[in-house]
């Protein structure tokens, strides 16, 4: 290799860094939390709604899901930058991301709503609860509690994802790096670090996953 | 302030955006048809009771879970470069999505395999089946029909994924679309067209795998 272990990066860099690594934690929790609770709005009115709704919401998702995140983050980017009301990255990437994983949210929490069994509710409903204390207390908790792994699953693939919002400017880790890498020309170095950072996030928790799914399972 | 569409020049560009379309269903079926074989290769090794082969297999689909996809085409390209392996844009995406394919095919492949009981390879055999008849008759068809979905699934993920060329300048659909907006200037009327073709490729991709899918399995899954 010829190539030193030791990177001439200088510890100047390691704000630059870690600012990078701040931004990514914080447009993915902002995404997972968002895209999460109108994930759960959209999957039970899925899991509710007459037929003509079902379709009409399932093809704007069907969309969001269909189209590539980065082809979305542009034409979202550009089309507001066109009609005189730029918004600054993290604002336009934050609203595209948490769309996007509203989408996967809907789909896993109409699953959960759906996997409850009705007689359960219908329990519910003769011991004197009404409509929502049912979808509060009977369907919330157990359909959630069933789709717990996937919902995990999603969160994953979204801070991953997050790398995306690069291509519209926002500082976050990958794009942060890919600067480093051009005054610097040590790609290798810093890329590993940049991949053992998602590496050490994604791993334990996928892990976590795994042992609930199979706790379940059981 | 109003924008006004211009479309013109989208249709007169549209040959070079149907290249595009066609690089990027070319280089997501490349990167699906040897993730697959890798994959099977990786599954066997991950099963194996030896540590020498399931530990490569162990990291390699976990690194390929774990870390985005975006970062793996920024290792093939400039990482590998840092090694004097220089990589043109296409192989550098190909091998990235191969990877990443492989590596969650891998786990699609194991499961779908450890998801036939025993029983049945015992039961096969004592009815005077040969291993390979069990394979082929027995085993084989119904993991390929818990995999199927998975698979198909996978084979459009790396169709949208393919979309990260654009971030090495690839003439697949996104990298084209790029670089003919910024000819013209038309930033939105050449990434919405884009966007529908996306939409028609991924949905025609899961519209032929369910027509395939009712072929093969006859309904009964």
């Amino acid at each position: 290799m010829g190539m030193s272990l030791f990177t001439p990066l200088s510890w100047n860099d390691s704000g630059f860094i870690l600012t990078g690594v701040l931004n990514t934690v914080y447009i993915s929790l902002v995404a997972i939390t968002i895209g999460t609770v109108l994930g759960l709005a959209v999957g039970f009115l899925r899991a509710e709604s007459n037929r003509v709704t079902n379709t009409l919401l399932g093809g704007v998702l069907d969309i969001l899901r269909s189209v590539p995140l980065i082809i979305q983050l542009i034409l979202f980017s550009t089309y507001i930058g066109a009609m005189g009301h730029p918004l600054n990255p993290f604002a336009a990437g934050s609203i595209v991301l948490s769309l996007y994983t509203m989408a996967f949210m809907g789909e896993v929490f109409r699953g959960g709503f759906e996997s409850v069994p009705q007689s359960m509710v219908v329990a519910g409903r003769s011991l004197g609860m009404s409509y929502w204390q049912t979808v509060l207390y009977i369907r919330l908790p157990i359909g959630m509690r069933a789709v717990f792994p996937s919902w995990l699953g999603v969160a994953l693939s979204v801070i991953k994802d997050s790398a995306l919002v690069s291509v519209i400017g926002y500082m976050e880790l990958l794009r942060t790096s890919e600067q480093l890498i051009s005054r610097t020309q040590q790609p290798l170095e810093i890329l590993l670090g940049v991949g053992l950072f998602y590496f050490i996030i994604s791993y334990p928790l996928s892990l976590y996953g795994k042992y609930v799914e199979r706790k379940m399972a059981i | 302030m109003e924008y006004v569409f211009h479309w013109n020049i989208v249709f007169q560009k549209m040959p070079q955006l149907l290249h595009g379309a066609f690089v990027t269903l070319h280089l997501s079926v490349s990167a699906m048809l040897i993730g697959i074989v890798i994959a099977v290769l990786l599954a066997i090794a991950k099963m194996s009771k030896s540590r020498i082969y399931s530990l490569p297999a162990t990291i390699w689909v976990e690194i390929a879970r774990n870390t985005p996809a975006l970062f793996q085409i920024y290792m093939a390209y400039f990482g590998l470069g840092a090694l004097g392996i220089h990589l043109s844009p296409y192989v550098a995406v190909l091998s990235a999505l191969i990877f990443v394919n492989a590596g969650y095919l891998t786990e699609t492949f194991r499961g779908g395999f450890q998801s036939i009981p025993e029983t049945q390879y015992n039961a096969s055999k004592s009815l005077g089946m040969s291993s390979i008849q069990v394979y082929r008759y027995i085993i084989l068809p119904q993991m390929f029909r818990r995999i199927y979905h998975p698979m198909t699934n996978q084979f459009v993920w790396s169709i949208l994924m393919s979309s990260l060329g654009i971030l090495v300048g690839m003439n697949e659909l996104s990298g084209e679309t790029q670089r003919l907006q910024s000819l013209s200037f038309r930033t939105l009327e050449f990434f919405i067209v884009a966007a529908i073709m996306y939409f028609i490729i991924t949905k025609f991709v899961l519209l032929s795998a369910s027509l395939v899918s009712k072929k093969l399995f006859k309904g009964d899954i």
